[in-house]
């Protein structure tokens, strides 16, 4: 996985590229969790993300859940066509906030 | 591409979340020499990854190890079986737990996939050297 941190406008784009696994999952949390925690609204562009599995999508839960409680939100831009199954699968369509 | 009726084929690979790609090309290399849907490949190879995944999850806690788990896929006469093989922790069938659909926390999502996946989950003793030995099967058209 590969991944590049932009800014606009105040919100932080994490573009994810590759694919999302158990063994990346730590460090998926470590782009995404400190800008959450800076309050800051996150755009997860997931055009890129070929692959994701039960711990990827976990963090995206996490990811949903940090920031409600903090006040802000997350968003999953752009999401690749085997990511959107996954999360149907997951039945998280209607939770986590889909653009 | 091939249309194989018969297929049996088995890798080993180190209990590790490293090894989860390698998993993943194995079956992939596997479920190119079968004339099904691209989204039923993606949809078993998740499975198989799943259940790996909690073998390295649960069997072992994550623990580093040298042991390997074994992975054997067999195709006949339409009936696919995925065997999984290790020498982890014996799996204590009352604590499995999938996730319920309106519980919306991290975890349990592994379990919860490969049970909609697949048509059958079978955890049966190993045979030594073996401690685990997870059965998932599906009926496939093709």
């Amino acid at each position: 996985m590969s991944y590049k941190v932009t800014e606009e406008g105040g919100i932080s784009i994490v573009h994810l590229d590759g694919e999302i696994d158990m063994d990346v999952t730590e460090k998926a949390k470590e782009i995404i969790m400190p800008l959450i925690e800076a309050k800051k609204e996150v755009h997860l562009n997931l055009k890129d993300v070929q692959y994701m599995d039960s711990s990827g999508i976990s963090v995206l839960i996490e990811s949903h859940q940090k920031a409600t409680e903090l006040g802000t939100k997350v968003i999953l831009k752009d999401i690749s066509k085997s990511v959107l199954k996954v999360i149907m699968m997951a039945k998280l369509e209607q939770i986590l906030n889909l653009d | 591409m091939n249309n194989l009726a018969q297929i049996s084929e088995q890798r080993d690979f180190v209990v590790s979340s490293s090894s989860l790609k390698d998993v993943r090309s194995f079956s992939r290399e596997v479920f190119e020499k079968v004339n099904i849907d691209q989204d039923l490949k993606d949809e078993l190879v998740l499975a198989i990854a799943e259940a790996a995944q909690n073998i390295v999850k649960h069997a072992y806690q994550g623990e580093d190890t040298e042991d390997k788990m074994e992975i054997k896929i067999s195709l006949a006469n339409g009936n696919l079986e995925i065997g999984f093989f290790d020498k982890g922790r014996p799996v204590e069938k009352d604590k499995i737990r999938h996730r319920k659909i309106d519980d919306i926390k991290p975890g349990g999502l592994g379990t919860f996939f490969i049970q909609q996946i697949m048509d059958a989950v079978v955890f049966k003793e190993g045979e030594k050297p073996w401690i685990n030995h997870l059965i998932l099967s599906k009926k496939i058209d093709y």
